[in-house]
C-alpha cells in the first residue's frame, strides 16, 4: 500500500534521475547503510564477520567488477582469479616496500596495477569475441597464477611461497595481520564496497556505462553510431580489472592474512564470482551484492544444515554443495537469465500494483 | 649435436602422442558444437564421470554408497563381485546415453534458441553438477583403472631406435594404443558423418536447425544422439587418461586444455580438432624442453592458452574453423 510512487512528485530532472526514485526505497536504502553503518561495526563477533560479512563484501566488488565487464560491456572473462591474484600480490609488494605509507593508498594503487593489466589482456577482445574470448582469458588466469608461483621476487622469496600480509593501521586501529579485530575488517571492506558501488552505478548509468552496454548488445551497431570499439572495451577491463584487483588485495591483506596463489585464486575462483553475476542478475548492481550474497551464504547454510543437523561427515556436504550450485546455476539459466535483480524486480512490480492488480 | 637432436625428436614423439589424448576430448566438443552450437564446457567431466562410472562397475561398488551410509546409519560399501571389463564397459555406455538423455530432457530442451554464452555457461553448471554426482555416488577417492590396455615402456622401440640411433626412444605402449583407438574412432565418426542416414542428418542439423525441421529431422533425436555418442567419446577418452594417470579429479581439467586445441583446430572440424591437439601437444612439451629450464619450468600449465590467445589475434575463426562472417 505505501510502497508507490503516487504522491511522489519530482520538480526536477535531478530528482526524477536518481538511483532510487520511490521514497520507500530510498528510505530502505538509507536504512540499510545506517544498520551497516551504525549497528552491526558494534554487535560484530569474529564468526560473522570471517564467515559471512567480510567474504560477502569482498566478493561483491569483485562481482560488481566482472558484471561491468561482463554483464555491462559483455566480454565474458574467465581470468578474474588471476586478476585478483595481481591485485594480492601488488598490495603484497607495496606493503611491504613501502611500510610508511597508509594501506588505503595500496589498495587503491593495487586495483590501478590491477587494471593495467586488465587492459593488456583485455586488448584480444578488439579482435575476438565470445566464448574465444572466455577461453583466451583464460590465459590470463594460467599465466598470472604460474607468474606468481614461479617468480620469487613476487613473494620476497619466502620459503613456503606463500604471501603474509604485515600488520598495518588505518587512524591507530589494526586492518591487516594477525591481531585484527572483526569491526575493523568489517569496516574497511564496507567503507570500499559501498564507495565502489556508488562508482560502478554511476558509470554505468552516464555516457560510459551506456556505451558499454551499446558493445554489448551489438558491437557493429555500436560502432555505426559512433561509439569507439577500442576505447569501450578497453575502459571496460580497466574498470572492471581495478574493482576486482581491490577485491584481491581486500581478499588476501584483510581477509585471509596469507595466500598460496594456486590454492587462493585458482580457476575456481573465476567461476565463483562468475556464477555470483549469473545468479546475481548480469547487468545490475544489486545483483552483484545478491549473487555474492547467495554464494556465501550458501555453503555456510548447507554446512550447518548437513554437517551440522544431519551430522553427515563434511566432504559428503562439499560434494553435494556442488551438485546444488551446479543445478542452481542451470536452473537459474532457464527461468530466469536475468538472475536475482529480475526477481527482486518483479517482486516490486507486484507490490507497486497490490492490492489492485488489474 | 646429435643427442640434443634425438632428445628433441623423443620430446616431439612424446608430444605426439599426448597431442592424441588432447585431441580425443577435443572431438566430443567438436561434435556437440557442430550439431548443437553449444559449446560443452562439461566434456572434461564428462569424461572424468565415465571413468569414475566404469572403475565402480568394475569394482562392483553400491552406487551412493557414501550418501545412504551416512543417511540411514548402514555401513555398505561393495555388493561383493567384480564386473568383466568389456561388460563394465558396455554399462558404462548405456550409462552415458541415459545421461545425455537426461541432459536434453532436463537442461538443453528449455534453453533452445538462448544466446551461445548463456548455454555454454549452463555446460559449466552442468560441470559442477556432474563432478558433485561423481563424488558422491562414487566417491571422490582416486582410483586406478585397468580394463586391459598393455602399459610400460615398449621394449620393441626402444631397442629398435637404440639400434639405428644408439639411443632408446621410451614411448609408453599406452600412448601407442591411445593412438590407434584415436584413428579408429576418427575413421569411424567421420564414416558415420558421412555415410549414415542419422549423420547426415546430424550435418544438416549442424548446418541449419530450422531448415533441419522442416525436412522432417527430429531435433531432440540428434541432440539426444550427438550427446551420446559425445558421451561415448567422453568414456573413451576417460579409459585412456584414466589408466594413464589414474581416475581424479585432476582428469576434468584436461576439458581446460582441449579449448585451446579447439581453438588452433577451429571449432567446427574433426581434423582440426586433430591437428590442433598435436600442435598444442608438440609445442608444449617442446617449450617445456627448450624454454622451460630457463624460466622455472611447469610452462604446460599455461602455453596452450597463451600459443592460443596469439594464434586467435591472427586468424580468429582456427586453423579449419568456417570464415565468422557478421553482418548488422
Amino acid at each position: 500500500m505505501i510502497y508507490r510512487e503516487a504522491g511522489d512528485f519530482k520538480t526536477s530532472y535531478r530528482a526524477d534521475g536518481q538511483t532510487f526514485p520511490i521514497r520507500l526505497e530510498r528510505w530502505g536504502y538509507y536504512t540499510v547503510l545506517a544498520v551497516a553503518f551504525g549497528i552491526i561495526p558494534f554487535v560484530i563477533n569474529d564468526y560473522w564477520a570471517n564467515a559471512v560479512l567480510v567474504p560477502f563484501l569482498i566478493y561483491a566488488i569483485a562481482a560488481l567488477g566482472l558484471n561491468i565487464l561482463t554483464g555491462y560491456a559483455g566480454q565474458v572473462s574467465l581470468g578474474t582469479g588471476g586478476f585478483m591474484a595481481v591485485g594480492a600480490y601488488a598490495v603484497y609488494k607495496l606493503m611491504t616496500s613501502f611500510p610508511g605509507v597508509s594501506i588505503l593508498i595500496h589498495i587503491l594503487l593495487a586495483g590501478g596495477i590491477t587494471a593495467g593489466v586488465g587492459v593488456l589482456f583485455g586488448l584480444p577482445s578488439l579482435r575476438i569475441k565470445g566464448f574465444y574470448l572466455a577461453v583466451a582469458t583464460l590465459a590470463a588466469q594460467f599465466f598470472l597464477v604460474w607468474l606468481f608461483n614461479k617468480v620469487p621476487w613476487f613473494y620476497n622469496y619466502s620459503a613456503s611461497g606463500q604471501i603474509t600480509a604485515p600488520t598495518r593501521e588505518i587512524l591507530g586501529f589494526a586492518v591487516t595481520g594477525p591481531t585484527t579485530s572483526a569491526p575493523a575488517k568489517y569496516l574497511v571492506c564496507l567503507v570500499l564496497a559501498f564507495l565502489l558501488a556508488w562508482v560502478a552505478r554511476n558509470l554505468t548509468r552516464g555516457s560510459i556505462g551506456r556505451k558499454w552496454m551499446a558493445i554489448r548488445d551489438m558491437d557493429i551497431a555500436a560502432e555505426i553510431i559512433g561509439v569507439d570499439p577500442l576505447r569501450a572495451k578497453l575502459s571496460a577491463f580497466a574498470v572492471s580489472s581495478f574493482f576486482i584487483g581491490i577485491a584481491g588485495a581486500l581478499l588476501f591483506a584483510v581477509y585471509l592474512g596469507a595466500a598460496e596463489v594456486g590454492e587462493a585464486f585458482g580457476i575456481n575462483k573465476s567461476f565463483l564470482v562468475l556464477f555470483m553475476i549469473i545468479i546475481g542478475g548480469l547487468g545490475s548492481i544489486f545483483g552483484s551484492f545478491a549473487g555474492a550474497a547467495f554464494m556465501v551464504l550458501l555453503p555456510v547454510l548447507l554446512k550447518n544444515v548437513l554437517v551440522g543437523n544431519l551430522g553427515w561427515p563434511t566432504d559428503l556436504a562439499a560434494h553435494i554443495e556442488l551438485m546444488i550450485v551446479g543445478a542452481l546455476i542451470v536452473t537459474f539459466l532457464i527461468v530466469e537469465p536475468h538472475g536475482l535483480a529480475r526477481l527482486w524486480r518483479l517482486t516490486k512490480e507486484k507490490l507497486r500494483l497490490w492490492p489492485f492488480p488489474h | 649435436m646429435m643427442d640434443q637432436f634425438v632428445f628433441a625428436a623423443e620430446v616431439v614423439l612424446n608430444g605426439l602422442m599426448t597431442g592424441v589424448m588432447y585431441a580425443l576430448v577435443a572431438l566430443g566438443f567438436v561434435l556437440i558444437f557442430k550439431a548443437s552450437g553449444v559449446f560443452n564446457y562439461a566434456q572434461g567431466v564428462l569424461a572424468l564421470f565415465a571413468a569414475m562410472t566404469l572403475v565402480s562397475i568394475q569394482n562392483g561398488q553400491v552406487p551412493f554408497a557414501h550418501l545412504i551410509n551416512a543417511a540411514l546409519g548402514t555401513q555398505i560399501h561393495h555388493f561383493g563381485w567384480t564386473v568383466p571389463a568389456a561388460l563394465a564397459i558396455a554399462l558404462t555406455a548405456l550409462v552415458m546415453v541415459g545421461l545425455a538423455f537426461l541432459i536434453e530432457k532436463l537442461v538443453l530442451q528449455h534453453l533452445v534458441g538462448q544466446e551461445p554464452i548463456i548455454l555454454f555457461m549452463a555446460t559449466i553448471g552442468l560441470a559442477y553438477f556432474l563432478e558433485g554426482l561423481g563424488d558422491v555416488m562414487w566417491g571422490a577417492d582416486i582410483k586406478t583403472l585397468d580394463v586391459g590396455l598393455p602399459q610400460g615402456i615398449s621394449d620393441g622401440i626402444e631397442a629398435a631406435t637404440a639400434q639405428w640411433f644408439g639411443y632408446g626412444f621410451f614411448i609408453d605402449r599406452l600412448d601407442l594404443w591411445a593412438t590407434l583407438i584415436a584413428v579408429v574412432l576418427v575413421a569411424a565418426l567421420v564414416a558415420f558423418a558421412q555415410y549414415t542416414k542419422q549423420g547426415r542428418a546430424m550435418r544438416a542439423v549442424a548446418d541449419d536447425h530450422q531448415a533441419a525441421l522442416s525436412v522432417g529431422i527430429s531435433l531432440r533425436f540428434i541432440w539426444v544422439m550427438v550427446w551420446s555418442i559425445a558421451g561415448f567419446v567422453a568414456l573413451v577418452a576417460g579409459i585412456m587418461w584414466g589408466t594413464k594417470s589414474g581416475v581424479q579429479f585432476s582428469l576434468s581439467l584436461i576439458a581446460l586444455k582441449a579449448l585451446p586445441v579447439l581453438m588452433l583446430g577451429g571449432f567446427t572440424s574433426i581434423p582440426g580438432a586433430i591437428v590442433g591437439g598435436l600442435i598444442i601437444g608438440v609445442g608444449e612439451k617442446l617449450f617445456e624442453f627448450t624454454i622451460g629450464p630457463m624460466v622455472g619450468g611447469a610452462t604446460e600449465t599455461w602455453f596452450a592458452y597463451v600459443l592460443a590467445l596469439i594464434f586467435l589475434v591472427f586468424r580468429p575463426q582456427g586453423l579449419f574453423g568456417e570464415r565468422i562472417i557478421e553482418r548488422v
